[in-house]
C-alpha cells in the first residue's frame, strides 16, 4: 500500500468520524440549550413540576402533571389501538394479498403515512370530534350505561383526550404499517419455503416463522410509532381541548406536552412562563429519549433471543 | 453635463444612505414598530395613507402584544403596540424609563354562543357571566340565566366554556371585566392574558374559539367584537354598570371611553371595563401605541407624534369604515394636548432627554 493511499484512508476516516460525531454533539447541544432555558422552572418547582397540576401564569405557578399524563395516555391508547391493526395490515399487504393488490396497497399505505399531521388534525376537528360528541359519547353513556365510570363521566363535547388518542391512532397506523411491511418483506424467502416444505399452512407460516423472525424490526416499527405519537403537536393541539386539569374522564378536555408548548409559546412574555414551557419541552425530550432507549433494549433482547434459538 | 451611469448609481446610493441617519432631528427614513395583531388591518391602512400624503414610511410587524412590549423594551423598534397595558413587572424592568401608552382605537370582547333555539340575543350580567366561567352554572336552563332572559325558552343543554389556549388580549379584557364584577373571580383566576381556567376547553386563536363554539351546541366563548361581527357570530348583550343591556357596537364601545375621565396618554392606563354610562359596553378596551421617548432615535418621536395626531383625527373615517370604534373626540383632544407637549420637548435644540420626567421617584 502506498503512502498516498494510507493518507487518503486517514483523511476519509477523520472526515466520516467528524460527521458521525456531529450527531451526539447536536443531541448534547439541544439538551444543553433546553436544560439552561428550563432551569429557572425546574429550580423553582422541583419534582412538583411533573407531578402537580396547577398552571397559573397570573400567580407564577406552573406544573405539567396533567400534560405529562395526557401525553402518556393519548400515546399509549393510540399505540394500543394502532399497533395490532398496523401489524395486521402489514401482514396482509406483504404476505396474504393477491399479487395484483400488493403494489397499490403498499402505495396507499405510504401515501397515508406521508400526509402532514395538520391534515389529520383538521380531519379530527371535522370528523372525530363531532362523532365523539354526537355518537360515541351518547352511546357510551346512553346505550352502555357507562356514565357512572369515572373514565366516561361528565358531558362529552368532543374535544378530549379520547379525540387526541383517536387522531394519533389514525396517524401512526399507516406509519407503523409501512415500516412493518418493509420488515416483513426483508424476511428471506428460504424461511417461508422451509415452513411450507414442512407442511405449514400460510397462517402458520406467518405466525410461527415470518413474524418471529421479524420480531425485532416489528417492535422497532411500533416504537417509532410511539415516538411519533408522543411528540405529535399540531394534530393533537387541534382536538385535545387545551385544559390543564387532572380529569379522570377520557371524554374531558386535556393537554399534551407538545401541544402545550405550541399553544402558549408565541404569546408567553414572562420569563418564568417561557422557562416553564421550555421545561415542558425538556420533559418531552427526556421522555422521548427514554422511550427510544427502551425500544433499543427491547429490540436488542429480542434479536439475541432470536439468535439463541 | 452628463454623468457616467456608474457615477449616477453611486451618487444615488450615497444620497439614499444619507437619508437614513436622521441627523439634526430629521425624520428617520423608515420608522419601525411591532406588536398587537388586533389593530393591524387599521394600522396598515393608516400607514399606507399617511405615506401617500407625507412620504413618511412606517414598517409595522404584527407579532402580538407581548412581542411588541418586548421589542420596545429592548429598544429594537421605534414604537410598540399592545392591547394590554404594560404590567407593573414589565414597567419595573425598564429601569426607570417612561414608556407612554397612546390610545389609538378601541376594541371590545364579544361573548358568543351556540344556542340554535334561542331567537334573540342572549342577555348576561357580569355576575352570571362570572358564574358561567367559574363553572357554577352547568346547564343553560339555570334559573339565574332564565331571570335575565324572560320569555326565552333556554334549552336543558350542558354549558361548554370555550377559552383561548394561547395568551391573548381578548382573554385579558374578559378576565379584567370578570375580576371587576366578581370578587370570587378576582380571588380565583384573576386577570391576565392567560389565566388558570376553572372549566372548559381551550382552542388556539380566535378562529379556534369561534370554530369550536360554532360546532358545539351549548358552547359559549369570547372573541374580539369586530371578529364576531365579520363572521356573523351571535354576540350576547351585557348588562352594564347602569343596568342597561348593551350589544357590542362601534357606538357602545366608544361610549365606554367617554365614561373614563382619566383616559389619555400616560405610563399607566385606566381600565375601560365596566365603564359607567347607560350606552357603554362593559367589556371595551383601548389598544395602544407604545412610545419610549428616552430611547427613540432622534426625530422618531416627533415623526410618530405627527402620525398619531393625523390618525386620531383624519384617520377616523378609515377606522369606522373598517369597523373599529374610534377614540371619542373628547379623549382625542386630551391625547393631542399631551402629545403636543411631548413633541415640543423633543424638538431639535431642546434638551430632549432631560425634559422628560422619569418614573419611579427619581
Amino acid at each position: 500500500m502506498t503512502a498516498t493511499a494510507r493518507r487518503g484512508d486517514r483523511v476519509y476516516r477523520l472526515a466520516t468520524g467528524a460527521c458521525a460525531a456531529s450527531i451526539p454533539m447536536l443531541l448534547a447541544f439541544i439538551a444543553w440549550v433546553l436544560a439552561t432555558a428550563a432551569w429557572p422552572a425546574f429550580a423553582r418547582f422541583g419534582a412538583g413540576f411533573l407531578t402537580t397540576g396547577t398552571w397559573d401564569p397570573v400567580r407564577d405557578a406552573y406544573a405539567v402533571g396533567p400534560a405529562l399524563l395526557g401525553t402518556l395516555v393519548t400515546a399509549g391508547l393510540a399505540l394500543a389501538v394502532a399497533a395490532p391493526l398496523a401489524v395486521a395490515v402489514a401482514v396482509y399487504s406483504a404476505e396474504l394479498a393477491p399479487r395484483v393488490l400488493r403494489t397499490p396497497l403498499a402505495f396507499l399505505i405510504d401515501l397515508l403515512a406521508g400526509i402532514p399531521s395538520v391534515v389529520y388534525g383538521l380531519w379530527g376537528i371535522g370528523v372525530v370530534v363531532p362523532a365523539l360528541r354526537d355518537d360515541v359519547g351518547p352511546f357510551l353513556r346512553g346505550t352502555l350505561h357507562l356514565g357512572g365510570l369515572p373514565l366516561f363521566a361528565g358531558p362529552s363535547f368532543g374535544p378530549s383526550v379520547l379525540a387526541g388518542a383517536a387522531v394519533l391512532a389514525t396517524m401512526i397506523l399507516p406509519f407503523v404499517a409501512a415500516v412493518t411491511r418493509e420488515v416483513l418483506l426483508a424476511v428471506p424467502r428460504a424461511q417461508r419455503e422451509a415452513a411450507f416444505a414442512l407442511g405449514a399452512t400460510r397462517w402458520e407460516t406467518v405466525i410461527d416463522v415470518v413474524l418471529p423472525y421479524a420480531r425485532g424490526g416489528v417492535i422497532g416499527a411500533v416504537m417509532l410509532g410511539l415516538g411519533r405519537a408522543l411528540g405529535e403537536t399540531i394534530a393533537v393541539a387541534l382536538v385535545i381541548g387545551g385544559q390543564h386539569a387532572f380529569a379522570s374522564s377520557l371524554l374531558a378536555p386535556g393537554y399534551t406536552l407538545a401541544s402545550l408548548a405550541a399553544n402558549e409559546f408565541a404569546e408567553a412574555s414572562d420569563e418564568l412562563h417561557v422557562a416553564a414551557l421550555m421545561a415542558a419541552a425538556a420533559t418531552l425530550f427526556a421522555l422521548t429519549l427514554v422511550v427510544n432507549a427502551v425500544a433499543r433494549w427491547l429490540v436488542g433482547r429480542v434479536a439475541r433471543r432470536g439468535e439463541a434459538t | 453635463m452628463r454623468l457616467p451611469p456608474w457615477l449616477a448609481v453611486v451618487l444615488a446610493l450615497i444620497a439614499a444612505c444619507g437619508g437614513d441617519g436622521g441627523r439634526d432631528g430629521g425624520t428617520p427614513a423608515v420608522l419601525t414598530g411591532a406588536g398587537a395583531t388586533f389593530p393591524f388591518p387599521l394600522y396598515s391602512r393608516w400607514i399606507a395613507e399617511y405615506q401617500a400624503r407625507t412620504g413618511v414610511r412606517i414598517n409595522y410587524q404584527s407579532i402580538g402584544s407581548g412581542g411588541g412590549v418586548r421589542q420596545l423594551s429592548a429598544g429594537t423598534v421605534d414604537f410598540g403596540a399592545t392591547d394590554v397595558p404594560m404590567t407593573p413587572r414589565e414597567r419595573a424592568a425598564l429601569g426607570g424609563r417612561r414608556v407612554l401608552h397612546v390610545p389609538m382605537v378601541l376594541g371590545a370582547v364579544a361573548v358568543t354562543y351556540n344556542l340554535p333555539t334561542v331567537p334573540r340575543p342572549l342577555r348576561l350580567s357580569g355576575e352570571v357571566m362570572a358564574d358561567l366561567f367559574l363553572g357554577r352554572i352547568a346547564r343553560w336552563n339555570d334559573p339565574r340565566l332564565a331571570a335575565l332572559n324572560p320569555g326565552v325558552a333556554l334549552p336543558a343543554a350542558d354549558v361548554l366554556i370555550v377559552h383561548r389556549a394561547d395568551g391573548s388580549g381578548s382573554t385579558y379584557i374578559l378576565t379584567d371585566y370578570l375580576s371587576a364584577v366578581s370578587a370570587e373571580w378576582a380571588a380565583g383566576p384573576s386577570r391576565g392574558k392567560d389565566v388558570r381556567w376553572p372549566v372548559g376547553a381551550g382552542a388556539k386563536g380566535a378562529d379556534g374559539v369561534a370554530g369550536l363554539v360554532k360546532a358545539t351546541p351549548g358552547a359559549v366563548g369570547y372573541v374580539e367584537a369586530g371578529y364576531a361581527r365579520q363572521h356573523g357570530l351571535p354576540a350576547a348583550e351585557l348588562r352594564n354598570r347602569d343596568g342597561a343591556f348593551v350589544a357590542p357596537s362601534a357606538e357602545s364601545i366608544s361610549a365606554a371611553a367617554l365614561g373614563i375621565p382619566a383616559a389619555s396618554v400616560g405610563t399607566e392606563q385606566p381600565s375601560l371595563v365596566n365603564a359607567p354610562g347607560a350606552a357603554s359596553y362593559p367589556m371595551a378596551s383601548f389598544t395602544w401605541l407604545l412610545l419610549d421617548p428616552a430611547r427613540a432615535r432622534r426625530g422618531a418621536t416627533r415623526a410618530l407624534v405627527d402620525f398619531v395626531r393625523w390618525a386620531l383625527h383624519d384617520g377616523t373615517p378609515v377606522a369606522v369604515a373598517l369597523g373599529y370604534a374610534p377614540v371619542p373626540a373628547a379623549v382625542a383632544a386630551r391625547v393631542d394636548a399631551t402629545l403636543a407637549a411631548l413633541r415640543a420637548s423633543t424638538a431639535p435644540g431642546s434638551a430632549a432627554r432631560g425634559a422628560l420626567p422619569r418614573e419611579g421617584g427619581a
